[in-house]
């Protein structure tokens, strides 16, 4: 346990070898983890909690710290040396509370480079408890840390609930000393990221430094490495399959698809083999993996945080605050982290506006590389018109939202850390643990979906929706039936559901309009499933209708101005 | 002597919180970050259009909403 941003994550890490996603921003944990390690001959559970100042909640992270802290049986009280008198109200509270208790002072590096010292000795012969100087990202202390593990012990340590402060000003009086030191470029830095005259061009312009490396990395990638693999290594393979089953027929459709002249397409086959692999792999990987690559280095550096501050005002006229700007930043990788980000928010009112902005107006990575894929060829005037949009619906819904929705919209209240200098083992580790999630939890999904796709067209269910839903799709979004397969796939995986209307031949205004009501006409059954969860049945459904109504709305809208 | 709420103390400015215009809830809030009576903020900046505040406190650096900023009141050394 411990305040938030102080390194509990990469020490769960270290001890357990679980790996947990860890940034450079309070609340990047929302959920507890749970790891086991080796301690002598016992094997104990380590659990990863969010992080709290106190032990009175005010948002539902910081509950299920306080829930968890009731259950363990000892205590890591991780510790930011470089906030000793912040974080040590935290430690006496739980020394209070007679559980045992080890303190692990982590960033102590960092207390060097600042020019504070700590009598670490001192300190524990005071606290009564374990103390041991860590630096988690490094492992340094690590081994001390699980080696003092079994010394734990709770502490008498006796104090009167108004004196608290008095009492942690004594002892942080007694440890401690700070010497003066000039100001870092990291920290000039600081000042001119947050300060509005500076601060707001150097956003702009840090994010369209940013859209811009994910393009390269995304384009090189599919360029050099997967397009390549896949057009002269796997399609020879798959022609010979092909071959063997006859070119033709049920079996053949489903695991090589439909040939078109006589040759694979791997994005309008539809086959497991083909489409199925190619989309996930050669198509959506290569730009998550660029999109989580920047992510995590915005993260680890501490700009986010900054970020939050600046959008602060604007994202008040959504009835939010500063902070609602991170779910929809991991939104854009995928809505699912996205949805259970929103925990760092205080209020139930404010989740509510938060999530449902997010599940309609922005759409995942997987289904941006598709509409890149779609849609690129046009230039901005596509892309423009889909992304343009999507943030304008993104902000109307939010005013609406605010007017509607009941309950209160506190004010931003965040530390901000320090710009730290992204540590590059944890970031490639981060990096990875992303790909791999993706990986796993997407190709199931797309192969599963391409294989819906084959059964429903093969049964006619596609083509007797389709016309039983004319009157909206023709008639309203102005496109043709078919299209109605892309809704229903949509459920599954958006990504696959933007392919599906490649051979649908549509025209330009046609793919906008369809690319726009497939990013908000539902969330897909992953982001569905952490939506109910986060929301509740009741305000899942409000959510769904909202997002229903207003995909026709600009659907309809778009159609009659494009 | 001048006792102004922390809105009006200008960027790059301190002062020692004196008073804190809320419940027992803000006030818990606000000491747990480190904000309390007796202790020193210097100003780092405010967002155009009542927009939050940030200030350094000790080591770290805090946002507060620009309400919240309005309920703390320092008093800054002439």
């Amino acid at each position: 346990m411990g305040n938030p941003n102080v390194g509990k994550s990469v020490i769960f890490s270290r001890l357990t070898g679980v790996n947990v996603i860890a940034s450079n921003y309070p609340g990047t944990t929302v959920e507890f983890t749970r790891g086991r390690m080796k301690s002598g001959d016992e094997t104990v559970e380590i659990i990863d909690v969010p992080g709290t100042y106190n032990l009175y909640p005010t948002s539902p992270a910081e509950e299920v710290a306080v829930r968890m802290a009731k259950e363990g049986d000892v205590i890591i009280n991780v510790v930011d040396a470089t906030n000793l008198e912040r974080n040590l109200n935290l430690t006496l509270q739980l020394l209070k509370d007679g559980k045992p208790v080890v303190v692990a002072l982590n960033l102590w590096d960092e207390t060097r480079h600042i020019g504070i010292s700590i009598d670490v000795e001192k300190l524990q012969e005071i606290l009564g408890v374990p103390v041991i100087p860590t630096c988690a990202i490094t492992g340094e202390g690590i081994k001390e840390l699980v080696s003092e593990l079994p010394h734990a012990r709770a502490n008498t340590f006796q104090y009167e609930e108004e004196k608290r402060w008095e009492k942690v000003g004594k002892i942080v009086g007694q440890v401690q000393e700070i010497t003066h030191r000039h100001h870092t470029f990291l920290e000039r830095l600081e000042d001119v990221s947050i300060k509005p005259f500076t601060g707001i061009p150097l956003a702009v312009v840090t994010l369209y430094v940013v859209f811009n490396i994910i393009r390269f990395i995304g384009e090189g990638l599919i360029g050099i490495i997967f397009e390549p693999i896949f057009e002269n290594l796997w399609a020879p393979w798959m022609m010979r399959i092909s071959d063997l089953l006859g070119k033709q027929g049920f079996i053949h459709d489903i695991f090589i698809g439909k040939l078109v002249e006589g040759k694979i397409d791997f994005v309008e086959s539809l086959g497991l083999l083909t489409t199925g692999l190619f989309v996930p792999i050669a198509m959506v990987l290569p730009y998550v993996f660029s999109f989580y690559l920047v992510l995590s280095f915005l993260e680890d550096s501490g700009y986010l945080p900054r970020l939050a501050v600046l959008v602060d005002n604007l994202m008040h006229r959504f009835g939010l605050h500063g902070l609602a700007i991170i779910p929809m930043m991991l939104g854009l990788g995928c809505n699912v982290p996205g949805a259970m980000s929103t925990r760092v928010l205080e209020t139930r009112r404010e989740r509510f506006i938060a999530a449902t902005m997010m599940s309609i107006a922005v759409p995942c990575m997987a289904q941006i590389a598709m509409i890149f894929g779609l849609i690129g060829q046009y230039g901005a005037k596509g892309m423009g018109a889909v992304f343009g949009s999507l943030f304008i619906v993104w902000i109307v819904l939010g005013i609406i939202l605010n007017r509607i929705s009941k309950g209160e919209s506190p004010e931003i209240f965040v530390e901000i850390p320090p710009y730290r200098l992204p540590y590059f083992g944890a970031l490639w580790k981060k990096l990875l643990m992303r790909t791999k999630w993706f990986l796993r939890e997407a190709v199931p999904y797309v192969l599963l979906g391409v294989f819906t796709i084959n059964i429903l067209y093969s049964l006619g269910i596609i083509q007797f929706l389709g016309r039983l839903t004319a009157p909206v799709i023709t008639g309203i979004l102005g496109l043709p039936q078919n299209a109605v397969g892309a809704l229903v796939i949509g459920f599954l995986r958006k990504d696959v559901a933007v392919g599906m209307l490649v051979p649908l031949g549509l025209n330009l205004s046609q793919l906008v309009v369809a690319s726009v009501v497939l990013t908000m006409y539902f969330p897909c059954v992953a982001t569905f499933a952490v939506l109910i969860k986060e929301l509740g049945i009741k305000d899942m459904l409000k959510s769904a209708l909202i997002m229903i109504t207003s995909a026709l709305i600009v659907g309809g809208l778009l159609n009659l101005i494009l | 002597m001048n006792t102004i709420d922390l809105t009006k103390l200008e960027e790059g400015e301190s002062g020692v919180v004196v008073e804190i215009h809320g419940g027992h809830g803000l006030i818990r809030r606000l000491e747990s970050l480190g904000i309390r009576v007796g202790k020193k903020v210097t100003k780092v900046s405010s967002q155009l259009m009542r927009g939050p505040v940030t200030v350094r406190v000790g080591n770290s650096h805090v946002a507060i909403g620009f309400g919240m900023a309005k309920k703390i009141f320092v008093e800054i050394k002439k």
